[in-house]
């Protein structure tokens, strides 16, 4: 066991342990509590395979900015424990299919790479190749190789919060 | 048994020492603050024709430890209806998250050599790539404390501090956040060591080298929501006594409130090493390099400062202040003597010298502030970050990319 390894290890149990604990727990501040315990793991793995500017930005983002919105949301609301309608007990079952689903999907994929997956743990080689993770490397591609699709994205949230802004305006009588 | 530890010693020497440094961080940061509050103390009652503290030793200097200790046993109740789990977390992680982010700010440009180790002063090693982005990861979780608190405590007023709290910290994180990205694009790099070898890069430009007459908007900018991230005055509304009783730590006693109010200080000091590391040159004299007799400078204000301690005490109204006064005193002025003797220690200590005074000016600023400017309105608050803060900085991004690319266009050549 490599250090890196085991700090991977602990993290991913605490993305785990946070995401189950997002949808069995009885109230919505508890669960945006769990799900920033999952954005923060995940940070942490992605600063474990090197990415220092996506662990950062995903701490910004989804830790900060948005999970703060949520939360507020939550206060103001001032929603409460959960109730429980006849549709949402069907998304018991339902879930579960799904569950199965997706883990026997994420099985069939580690089956097939293990062989990848091994080797890079024997070499302790956990970091991603060089360039792409750097900033310098993402900028480059936002800003040279993608400059459109992210310009057109860029454009994509501006009519968005135009949208919400007119939405949010009160009637002028 | 001891030879083992010396082993795991040796083959752990950087986590030892981390370690070391963590802890003494930690008392530094920890001592600052409860001087801080003595600090606050007195300016603002100077301010307002009052005395401050001054009945707990000598000029009040041991109000703090009075105050730590009366903090640390009084009840703590916790009051019914509470989400438990949460009421308790809360604290901690307002106190956590701001200790951390002291963890990143580079105290000195040099290490010091100690058993064949290079130690810097800061506990992060100077070249983690993204100390900028890794501070304001940590402001923006530092947003929780103070909302969960005012949720958790199961009351009106705490409610109402933390809504406005979160309001506050969505809005004037944006504008904080875009108002930096001229001094990185000047500096082509989140590292905060770099960015303050940026603004050395003519030595004999001094002070006028420094990202702050560039970014003069920019700092404005930085400057003013970065105090209302820290919820201080003029934009201290989720405290706001006069309306809400005491905000969202109301339902908080004892050393759970002393939590929320160490992290408050200590993200004051974090904001001023910013201001210092980004506009205000960091470690850098503000003299050009060749005016080495500017070393000298620490030990011209040490030496003085410490004979007016000693002249000073010896005068006091009381026998424990004039025993005490003067031996602080004494070590002051000695402190000073000894760097006019030990060229290799004054030359050491400049870093540090100049990045804890220009520190110290912001924490004064702050306190300045909190003594003279009333309390923003509600709707105030959110006209000026969303519809001055945040589109100046928006035009300082624009303005200072636009100026680096004539100049890498036309003068570089």
């Amino acid at each position: 066991m490599t250090a890196p390894l085991i700090v991977f290890f602990v993290l991913a149990a605490l993305a785990v342990i946070g995401a189950v604990s997002l949808i069995f727990q009885k109230h919505p501040i508890h669960s945006a509590l769990s799900l920033i315990v999952v954005m923060i793991a995940l940070a942490g793995l992605y600063l474990l395979l090197g990415a220092e500017f996506v662990a950062a930005v995903q701490i910004i983002v989804y830790g900060g900015a948005i999970m703060v919105l949520f939360v507020f949301v939550i206060m103001l609301l001032n929603a409460g424990v959960e109730e429980h309608t006849s549709i949402s007990k069907m998304a018991g079952p339902a879930g579960l299919l799904l569950v199965i689903a997706l883990a026997g999907l994420v099985a069939a994929t580690i089956v097939r790479s293990t062989d990848s997956i091994l080797g890079t743990m024997q070499t302790g080689e956990m970091s991603s190749p060089s360039g792409v993770s750097k900033t310098l490397g993402i900028s480059n591609m936002i800003f040279k190789d993608f400059v459109y699709p992210f310009e057109l994205t860029s454009f994509l949230i501006l009519v968005a919060v135009l949208g919400a802004t007119v939405l949010a305006q009160r009637e002028k009588s | 048994m001891i030879s083992f530890f010396s082993n795991l010693l040796s083959a752990n020497a950087e986590l030892a020492i981390t370690i070391v440094k963590i802890g003494l961080l930690l008392f530094i940061v920890l001592t600052v603050n409860a001087y801080l509050t003595w600090f606050e103390r007195k300016v603002v009652a100077h301010m307002q024709s009052r005395w401050g503290p001054h009945r707990t030793g000598p000029h009040g200097l041991l109000q703090p430890l009075a105050d730590g200790v009366k903090f640390l046993f009084k009840e703590d109740p916790t009051p019914a209806g509470v989400d438990k789990f949460v009421y308790y977390l809360a604290p901690l992680m307002a106190l956590a998250l701001a200790l951390t982010a002291i963890a990143l700010i580079p105290f000195g440009p040099d290490p010091i050599r100690l058993f064949g180790h290079d130690i810097y002063l800061g506990i992060a090693p100077p070249d983690v790539n993204i100390g900028i982005l890794a501070l304001f990861a940590i402001t923006a979780m530092s947003v929780y404390g103070v909302a969960l608190a005012g949720w958790s405590s199961n009351s009106k007023y705490p409610l109402l501090g933390g809504l406005r709290s979160s309001a506050q910290m969505i809005s004037y994180e944006l504008a904080m956040t875009m108002s930096v990205v001229g001094v990185l694009l000047m500096a082509g790099s989140f590292n905060l060591k770099k960015i303050i070898e940026a603004q050395a890069h003519h030595p004999e430009w001094g002070i006028a080298g420094w990202n702050i007459w560039p970014q003069l908007l920019g700092f404005f900018c930085f400057f003013v929501s970065a105090i209302a991230e820290t919820n201080r005055v003029p934009f201290d509304l989720p405290e706001a006594e006069s309306e809400l009783v005491a905000g969202f730590h109301t339902e908080y006693a004892s050393f759970k409130f002393a939590m929320f109010f160490i992290a408050e200080y200590t993200s004051m000091i974090t904001v001023s090493c910013l201001c210092t590391i980004m506009f205000f040159g960091g470690w850098l004299s503000p003299f050009p390099a060749s005016w080495t007799f500017a070393h000298y400078l620490p030990s011209a204000i040490l030496i003085p400062f410490g004979l007016w301690v000693i002249w000073d005490g010896l005068r006091y109204e009381t026998i424990f202040g004039r025993i005490i006064l003067p031996g602080i005193g004494t070590a002051i002025a000695g402190l000073g003597a000894i760097l006019v003797f030990l060229p290799g220690v004054n030359l050491f200590i400049q870093g540090p010298f100049w990045l804890l005074s220009k520190i110290l000016v912001f924490l004064f600023i702050y306190v300045w502030m909190r003594g003279t400017l009333p309390r923003f309105r509600y709707d105030q608050l959110m006209a000026f970050g969303w519809k001055l803060l945040l589109p100046l900085s928006i035009v300082n991004v624009i303005a200072t990319s636009f100026i680096i690319l004539a100049k890498m266009t036309w003068w570089a050549k």
